[in-house]
């Protein structure tokens, strides 16, 4: 029960810093609430029993990507301009989706029960199976580089593919343009 | 930026423990929390770290433009080696159990090896984009 | 009642943040409020995932003695790819970022509209670090 608990007040923490991320014009703010965020939703997942990704979300959301933002704003400007005309069409937009998906999540299992189709299958198999196999008690890691081998590889390529998007976006030769290569 | 000698010694101390961590929380991630990603992003963040306090261009002499460029396809290199390593035994593509007499320790060994892979390409996406992004002036 | 918002309430707040993180991307013009609405989005993905994988009263997925009940390690696996690959796409959104920036001389949307084309942009300067 205590597990719930902390769940759900961590859960409501993160609702008052969307609120405040919604809201706010200052960029430097919203990126430092979305760092506050980055930690609060790995705390999330720690209570949620996944301290692989909370341990990824920790170092990745909060620090590299507050860090590029931080630095993008350094680059361009950190207040954001507020518009002329209001429209409530997006607000209506969201609520709407925000009312169909409450109406479809009724169906869904409860919360933390053994026994939802998710973990009565597929799971517990590679639970089972795992240390058998491959010997590696961290079943997390035995999927991720043994099971899912392919899927890391593919995930793996596509880390490297955005990384050479962003040099080709962004890098800057010492002489600009002086080897024939067009720099806009 | 010359006068703030706590911070920089204090990053000093810390830079060696990050990077001893880094190192724990992967080849310690068959048994604890970790792996190649974790590990990646946390030298990564010890090289911004180090960007962050001493400035660009003194982490550029420690770790140079052209190497963590480097990094990237080696790490998708040395996996996908292991792939074909695994082909060239007879099993499948990144089927592990060839790599050893035992299967279980062939797949240990096999796990560590893409890991390795996978720390490679992630350490050096990252601090290339970092490099990217802090190297950009400002425009005037 | 009191037990359904209990039992949903993971659920229920996935999909507030999910529907912020659409409201940030619709409503506001400015490019990098609208990539922290896309993480919004983005990370309530993460909880919709990784919500069903807990069992009240297990451990993480690691085994040891003494231990029976496990979360569902499949979610963090599929999770934990999409973390880093997540990051790598936001950098790629920042870095087009900085190039409008570089080509409009801003990031609003509604200025750009406006504007139409191009400015002149300025020579750079290369010999300026950024931080």
């Amino acid at each position: 029960m205590s597990e719930a608990l902390i769940n759900m007040v961590l859960l409501t923490l993160l609702a008052a810093i969307t609120i405040g991320v919604v809201r706010a014009r200052n960029l430097f703010g919203v990126v430092i609430l979305s760092g506050i965020y980055s930690f609060l939703i790995a705390s999330v997942m720690m209570v949620l029993d996944a301290p692989d990704v909370a341990m990824t979300e920790a170092s990745v959301g909060a620090g590299i990507s507050t860090v590029l933002m931080l630095g993008v704003l350094y680059l361009t400007k950190t207040h954001e301009s507020v518009p002329n005309t209001t429209s409530y069409a997006p607000f209506f937009v969201a609520a709407a989706v925000f009312a169909m998906l409450v109406y479809g999540t009724i169906d869904l299992p409860p919360f933390g029960s053994a026994d939802q189709p998710i973990n009565t299958h597929v799971g517990p198999d590679y639970l089972a199976r795992a240390f058998k196999e491959t010997g590696i008690p961290n079943v997390v890691t035995a999927v991720l580089a043994s099971y899912r081998g392919f899927d890391t590889l593919g995930e793996a390529a596509v880390v490297f593919t955005a990384g050479i998007g962003i040099m080709m976006l962004l890098r800057r030769r010492k002489k600009a343009g002086e080897d024939g290569e067009a720099e806009k | 930026m010359r006068l703030d000698v706590i911070l920089r010694i204090i990053t000093k101390l810390l830079l060696p423990f990050m990077l001893m961590f880094a190192l724990f929380v992967h080849f310690h991630g068959d048994f604890s929390p970790g792996g190649g990603f974790q590990a990646g992003v946390i030298i990564a963040a010890a090289v911004v770290f180090h960007a962050l306090v001493f400035g660009l261009y003194p982490t550029q002499k420690i770790v140079p433009m052209w190497f963590a460029e480097l990094l990237m396809p080696l790490g998708v290199a040395i996996y996908t080696g292991v792939g074909f390593l695994t082909m060239a035994l007879g099993e499948n593509f990144l089927g592990y159990n060839v790599l050893y007499f035992d299967p279980k320790y062939a797949q240990e060994r096999g796990v560590i090896w893409i890991e390795v892979g996978i720390l490679t390409t992630v350490s050096g996406t990252m601090i290339s984009i970092f490099y990217a992004f802090a190297g950009r002036g400002r425009q005037k | 009642m009191l037990e359904d918002i209990v039992n949903y309430y993971n659920y229920f707040i996935t999909l507030f943040l999910m529907s912020a993180g659409l409201y940030i991307v619709v409503a506001r013009g400015n490019m990098v409020k609208k990539l922290v609405g896309l993480g919004l989005f983005q990370t309530s993905v993460y909880l919709l995932y990784l919500s069903p994988g807990k069992i009240l009263g297990g451990t993480p997925p690691i085994l040891g003695e003494g231990f029976t009940v496990f979360a569902n390690p499949l979610p963090h696996v599929l999770i934990l790819t999409a973390i880093v690959v997540g990051v790598a796409t936001l950098a790629l959104g920042l870095a087009l970022v900085v190039r409008i920036n570089e080509a409009f001389g801003t990031i609003e949307e509604t200025e750009i509209f406006e504007n139409g084309s191009e400015v002149d942009p300025p020579e750079p300067d290369n010999k300026a670090g950024g931080l």
